[in-house]
């Protein structure tokens, strides 16, 4: 069985304005997947439902077996903190948190923090001799590295990479690719919203939207 | 981590709290200053309307019943008195301490050198009177007729020989203070006194003698005896319960019955006087007590509603800072829904570090409204204001409400806020 089964999933928004039309996507574990197309064409609207953040007006959706299509939002929740890593474009650390911290809210909402699990995390990702320090006080590419540990700590079925390398320069762009890669090779399943060719060209499948249709895969 | 996360908040960007700490401390400093006032005010006010005079009298009641049913003062052949020695009981009351002063009065008519009437009073004037409790308390007319202006000194009250001649009198008989003046009773006594003063305060005092009480009784052959009492006592405004025992006591349930007798209304001050002094009737001053009530509830009034006012404001200041504050936050609070939160995590999150924020502004604000009520006391009254402990669990509960009131905006915006429209858009 998929990890993840769209079948004909439309997305409407008051009932006027059609996001998705008739999606249908396949995702097996350890697959890397991305899904491309141009500003409005639908990446976020279909990201936002994978990821357990907006519920889809027809068609549906299935994640490791659970049918999160008619989903409350409680459900959505619980599945989206316990199935779903989420890396940011914009990392979204919380400012007044250090970056083990950052992790450890992750480790809270899902079960207990654990300082030295964390800590880890972030040596996985390489940045552990700055987890002391705020986000501010990191760079680029180490934020995301960290948003990157955040989305691994509780040991996710899908991570969910929204334009991952869109802030960073190509140094950082490049590391966090290489992580990415190293997380294929370890069986996890990704899938990444980008615009970016070489992001895409990494990836195993290429799903391309446009107008909220899916135009190739 | 939830503390950790509340802790980070506060310590590492204070900047957007300290406003919601002052706004606190603000609301907070003007509601401890207005109610520490308002508890204070009462004895403040009081106080200064002692000033005015005794607000009950006592009299015999044998007295008491003949004025009311002949309309006299004074029965032909026969007068009652009340007993010196009882007086100091007055002091052992359920409400002594609301008792500020009493004084004895025994009054007679004397004859001067060429056989002119001369008025003559005798009472206490500072007298240190030994209670039966011991303990020793100093009242007279010196304290309760604070509008009298004596030119000269005031007599000692166990000095029998000194007196106080009243101004008009004085004038009549060519004195002053310093000079001595000899006076007949009807009995055929005579007297030589010495003036120690010249009182005057616009009242029947200007044409009399003030003497001491002793001195009078000893003259009078009315040894340990006293015609009327006056005191001063600070009482509670009179409310419906109260008029309704002073039209009857009899009426009142055992219920109301308490309530009346441990509430310090003039009307049940005098009920316990009856108690303590054989045969008297006390005789509550009600145009002096309603007015005092009048004046007290007014100024009550006004404080409470100053406080209403001040913690409405603060309330209002409140709901935008925090408001503000989490439409700021919306991506950061709308992550940690992403992250799995729930509603009531991420707003128990956030009002603890408003509560905490809130805390040390309202602590801060308790202190600087003592000061506040210190200037209001010293300004107003020129003296400091009692610091009531009772208002700090009336100022955490309000401090709380102005928090949660304040609150409520931003909890509807976190309850509504959807981690995809923060963080992706939609």
């Amino acid at each position: 069985m998929s990890l993840l089964e769209l079948k004909d999933v439309s997305m409407e928004y008051n009932g006027k304005v059609k996001a998705l039309e008739h999606i249908n996507l396949s995702v097996e574990r350890g697959d890397w997947v991305a899904i491309m197309g141009p500003s409005g064409s639908g990446k976020t609207t279909l990201m936002n439902i994978i990821g357990c953040m907006d519920t889809a007006t027809g068609g549906s959706v299935v994640l490791d077996g659970v049918d999160i299509t008619n989903a409350g939002r409680p459900e959505l929740m619980r599945i989206r903190r316990d199935k779903i890593g989420m890396v940011f474009q914009q990392f979204h650390l919380i400012p007044y948190l250090t970056a083990v911290e950052n992790v450890m809210v992750a480790q809270y909402y899902h079960s207990m923090p654990d300082r030295e699990e964390a800590i880890a995390a972030l040596a996985r990702v390489g940045v552990a001799e700055r987890a002391d320090h705020l986000p501010s006080q990191l760079s680029g590419g180490e934020q995301q590295r960290v948003c990157i540990a955040r989305a691994l700590i509780n040991y996710p079925v899908l991570i969910l990479a929204d334009e991952p390398t869109g802030n960073l320069d190509e140094a950082n762009q490049n590391l966090v690719m290489q992580i990415f890669r190293e997380l294929h090779e370890e069986g996890h399943t990704i899938l990444t919203v980008t615009h970016s060719p070489e992001v895409g060209a990494a990836a195993e499948r290429c799903v391309v939207i446009e107008h909220g249709h899916m135009k190739a895969q | 981590m939830f503390w950790q996360m509340v802790k980070g908040a506060l310590l590492r960007q204070k900047g957007r709290f300290v406003l919601i700490a002052l706004t606190v401390a603000l609301g907070v400093s003007l509601a401890t200053a207005m109610l520490d006032v308002a508890f204070d005010v009462g004895s403040k006010v009081n106080k200064e309307l002692k000033a005015y005079g005794a607000n009950i009298t006592v009299t015999p009641r044998g007295q008491k019943v003949l004025k009311d049913v002949y309309g006299v003062d004074n029965a032909v052949g026969h007068k009652e008195y009340l007993r010196e020695d009882e007086l100091g009981n007055i002091k052992t009351i359920f409400w002594t301490n609301n008792i500020v002063s009493f004084a004895p009065f025994l009054d007679s008519e004397w004859k001067g050198q060429n056989g002119e009437k001369i008025p003559v009073t005798g009472t206490w004037f500072n007298k240190n009177l030994k209670l039966p409790t011991d303990e020793v308390v100093t009242t007279g007319v010196g304290s309760m007729r604070s509008w009298w202006h004596v030119e000269g000194a005031w007599p000692d009250d166990e000095q029998e020989k000194n007196v106080l001649v009243g101004t008009k009198l004085a004038a009549s008989m060519g004195i002053s203070a310093g000079d001595t003046v000899t006076v007949h009773t009807a009995g055929g006594t005579s007297e030589t006194l010495s003036v120690t003063g010249i009182v005057s305060g616009g009242g029947a005092e200007e044409d009399r003698i003030i003497a001491p009480l002793a001195l009078v009784q000893r003259l009078e052959g009315l040894s340990g005896k006293v015609e009327s009492v006056e005191v001063s006592a600070i009482t509670t405004p009179e409310n419906e319960l109260a008029r309704k025992a002073a039209a009857n006591p009899k009426a009142l349930s055992q219920h109301e019955y308490d309530i009346w007798y441990c509430t310090a209304y003039v009307g049940s001050i005098a009920y316990q006087i009856e108690e303590v002094i054989h045969d008297s009737a006390a005789h509550p001053v009600r145009q002096i007590a309603e007015s005092e009530g009048k004046i007290l509830d007014k100024t009550e009034h006004l404080m409470l509603l100053i406080t209403v006012l001040s913690l409405l404001s603060s309330a209002l200041g409140v709901s935008n800072l925090v408001s503000a504050n989490v439409m700021e936050r919306s991506r950061e609070l709308g992550l940690l829904k992403a992250l799995g939160a729930s509603n009531l995590t991420v707003v128990l999150s956030v009002l603890a570090e408003i509560f905490a924020a809130g805390i040390l502004g309202g602590i801060f604000g308790y202190f600087v409204g003592i000061g506040f009520a210190q200037i209001i006391g010293e300004t107003v009254f020129g003296s400091g204001i009692a610091v009531n402990v009772y208002v700090i669990p009336i100022v955490a509960v309000l401090m709380t409400a102005v928090l949660l009131v304040g609150s409520v905006p931003a909890v509807r915006f976190l309850l509504s806020l959807q981690p995809a429209e923060v963080l992706h858009g939609r």
